[in-house]
């Protein structure tokens, strides 16, 4: 098991090498991120929300810092270029590797979903039974919203535990854009 | 493999985790309770009649008809395991044990300190350790 992860380095040059971080200093710290979150609500929606805040944060940070350090990126103004940008550039800076699957959702034309059969913020996490649903890769979900709003692409995230194929932490990220973004990719075709 | 059962106790000798890894007599909670305390206080007592300098603590108790191994780690949880006396490469087995402890409970937001061990990946990583021997 890898027990470093990857972190882009502090140099302001383009395409520099990469730093790597320990993984358990980031598995600790992100335990407290909960902690501290689960002190200040009174239900699991609160607390996904807050988690969810906080990985925006990060998201909209990411953007700007990937946008200018990864060679060769530009402007993405269609939706399923933006998703492919952060289904793997975001995930590797972040994660260091793409996320397993990038797919269209059958259900509404709005619907898209990033799929990660191991997420690496949920590896440590064993969620009690009495905490219900909650899905601490809410983080993933506001980064990928972060990312999104920040890009101008307005929509809602969520993250859902979908265990599949022996996966039991599978995740996927429900991504539904505002009818505004649908409207300029058909002015645009 | 002849490991029988693994118990892990708290810095103040309360019992947080017990598993049982092979057919034996099962002891109630209530007995389980008490040898840990037992262990504990055994632990103490031996690190003050220590003819040396520097013991803390008991690390390998040899009976009749088994053995008992015990890892201490830095901030007083101990990690104990009952098993026959053929077995080799248990105080290895204990390491492994602690290194699942600091990875799936102590990493976990939902654990408090010092409490019972409740933490489904710690017991799944477990069992494939244990396996794996």
């Amino acid at each position: 098991m890898s027990r470093r992860m990857r972190v882009p380095g502090t140099s302001e040059k383009r395409g520099t090498k990469r730093t790597e971080v320990s993984l358990s200093a980031f598995a600790f710290l992100f335990s407290e991120l909960v902690q501290y979150s689960q002190q200040r609500v009174s239900n699991v929606e609160e607390l996904e929300g807050r988690l969810k805040q906080m990985g925006q944060e990060v998201g909209e940070r990411a953007l700007e810092m990937l946008a200018w350090r990864e060679k060769g990126t530009r402007k993405e103004t269609q939706i399923v270029g933006t998703l492919s940008f952060v289904h793997t550039v975001v995930w590797k800076a972040l994660f260091g590797r793409a996320a397993d699957a990038l797919e269209k959702g059958t259900q509404a034309d709005n619907e898209y979903m990033i799929v990660d059969r191991e997420p690496l913020i949920n590896r440590f996490i064993s969620v009690p039974k009495d905490l219900g649903h909650l899905n601490c890769a809410a983080f993933n979900a506001g980064v990928v919203r972060g990312v999104l709003v920040a890009a101008g692409f307005p929509c809602q995230v969520s993250a859902h535990f979908v265990p599949q194929d022996g996966y039991k932490q599978r995740t996927v990220i429900l991504i539904r854009f505002d009818e505004s973004v649908l409207l300029r990719e058909e002015m645009k075709l | 493999m002849g490991l029988y059962s693994l118990y892990v106790i708290n810095k103040s000798g309360g019992l947080i985790y017990q598993r049982d890894f092979a057919d034996i007599v099962k002891m109630d909670t209530n007995d389980t309770l008490r040898f840990a305390s037992i262990w504990h206080s055994l632990n103490a007592i031996a690190t003050q009649i220590s003819p040396l300098k520097g013991c803390t603590g008991i690390t390998h108790l040899e009976a009749e008809s088994f053995d008992l191994h015990c890892f201490q780690s830095k901030t007083g949880t101990k990690f104990f395991v009952t098993c026959t006396s053929e077995m080799q490469g248990v105080p290895k087995l204990l390491r492994k044990v602690f290194d699942l402890y600091t990875d799936y409970v102590l990493k976990n937001p939902f654990y408090e300190t010092e409490m019972p061990i409740r933490c489904e990946l710690f017991d799944v990583n477990l069992e494939r350790l244990v396996a794996k021997q």
